[in-house]
């Protein structure tokens, strides 16, 4: 029931907080009536989720579970005030549902459907009381605010550090140096060049040059579809580092719109070893090195019927 | 910081320990192409594996050095060229054109070895 100095209050200034005393004791009491009707809430929220049709990805059980785990955390972080273990939860929740493709709408709109189960249950709880209600809601509305931050933001951060995990995946994936003999390292390049990738490819091939002490070096390009001059450019700075480092370089597989492209804006090749495709370069690399291939077993009875 | 000139067989070594100021490059300079004569030395190995940087002089240095060699009859092979310093002298032009390569001193000897063979 509403007090005299409830009323009091409520006339005299409207939604602006007493004190911090009153405020942590109407958390206390928020925290006490979120606990008390858990059950129920937390069905309630999982039932929302599943009316709104948020989070399909997961099951009805699942979407139960992370629902009770979160409306808890939720709550301590409520009463406690800090959010820390709340982040911690939110980032490693992210983690988890992101792979399942999980949408940044959907998590930001869970936590604010939860925001709304609670506010509603605190309306129907004090709905006799304009002037309590509007006291609980001052002590509600901030925290409740700051958690839907906290998660939205550590799941916006876990999935950002998630696509950066992968596009270093990927540029690492998209420049192997291969090793085919003692001394003679490949270096298929498909896709796109561009500087950033250029520069990478030149540090990755200089540092297998270093590593497996490579003489040679045979770059294929048959997967590269088009070439500028800057492109031509990083590729014969590449060569001439890699010349720096001891090793010569055979470049292979430049397509016929490539070798035009290359002599029609003029780029400075004759530093260059090109052979056609990648066997002649292999071929004339084994050669350099002084290997010599030769058909054993059934290829040699071959060989020698021709 | 004076360098030190090692005499291995026919070749002389010469190994940079430490960033070294333009004068000390000079002194270099000339001591290599004074020793080369003196020892009748076939090839000269300049071992650059300690330095972390080659700027425009250095550079320009070793290979007016390299070419003097020649003059006097031997071949330089410079090596252990730091990967990203190849990649920043490449980035400002500076590949010493002209001038033998090899990624450390076993390479280094191992290159001078074989083009003796082959003139012989």
């Amino acid at each position: 029931m509403p007090t005299k100095k409830d009323a009091l209050q409520f006339e005299g200034k409207t939604n602006v907080d007493t004190s911090d005393e009153s405020r942590s004791e109407l958390l206390r009491q928020l925290v006490a009536h979120l606990r008390e009707n858990r059950t129920q809430l937390r069905q309630e929220w999982a039932r929302r989720i599943t009316e709104a049709k948020l989070l399909t990805a997961m099951s009805q059980d699942e979407i139960f579970a992370e629902a009770t785990t979160i409306y808890d955390n939720y709550v301590d972080a409520l009463q406690s005030g800090t959010f820390e273990a709340l982040q911690t939860y939110a980032r490693d929740l992210s983690e988890r549902i992101i792979p399942r493709g999980v949408e940044t709408h959907e998590v930001i709109g869970i936590v604010l459907l939860l925001r709304d189960v609670l506010a509603r249950s605190l309306f129907a709880k004090y709905q006799h009381d304009f002037a309590l209600l509007n006291r609980i809601l001052d002590a509600y509305e901030p925290a409740a605010n700051r958690i839907a931050n906290t998660v939205a933001v550590s799941f916006v951060q876990e999935r950002e550090r998630t696509i950066r995990q992968q596009q270093e995946a990927i540029r690492e994936l998209s420049t192997p140096v291969l090793q085919v003999r003692d001394r003679l390292l490949i270096l298929p390049i498909i896709g796109v060049i561009d500087p950033q990738r250029a520069r990478q490819l030149t540090e990755q091939l200089l540092r297998g040059i270093r590593t497996n002490r490579a003489k040679l070096v045979v770059i294929d390009i048959t997967g590269v579809a088009a070439m500028d001059s800057n492109v031509a450019n990083n590729l014969v700075q590449t060569v001439e580092a890699s010349r720096l480092l001891g090793a010569s370089v055979i470049v292979t597989g430049l397509s016929p719109e490539i070798a035009q492209t290359l002599v029609t804006i003029g780029v400075d090749l004759s530093k260059m070893n090109t052979v056609g495709d990648l066997q002649g370069g292999i071929e004339e690399a084994e050669r350099f090195l002084g290997y010599k291939v030769v058909p054993v077993g059934e290829a040699a009875i071959e060989d020698q019927r021709r | 910081m004076e360098v030190p000139i090692l005499k291995q067989g026919d070749y002389l070594i010469a190994t940079i320990q430490a960033a070294l100021t333009d004068a000390d490059l000079l002194k270099l300079h000339y001591a290599l192409v004074e020793k080369v004569g003196k020892q009748r030395s076939k090839g000269v190995i300049i071992d650059v594996t300690a330095l972390d940087v080659l700027d425009s002089f250095a550079t320009r240095t070793l290979r007016s050095l390299a070419h003097m060699v020649r003059l006097r009859g031997a071949t330089t092979v410079i090596c252990g060229i730091q990967p990203e310093v190849a990649f920043t002298m490449v980035q400002l032009g500076l590949t010493l054109e002209g001038i033998s390569t090899a990624l450390d001193l076993e390479e280094g000897l191992a290159l001078l070895m074989l083009s003796k063979r082959r003139e012989v």
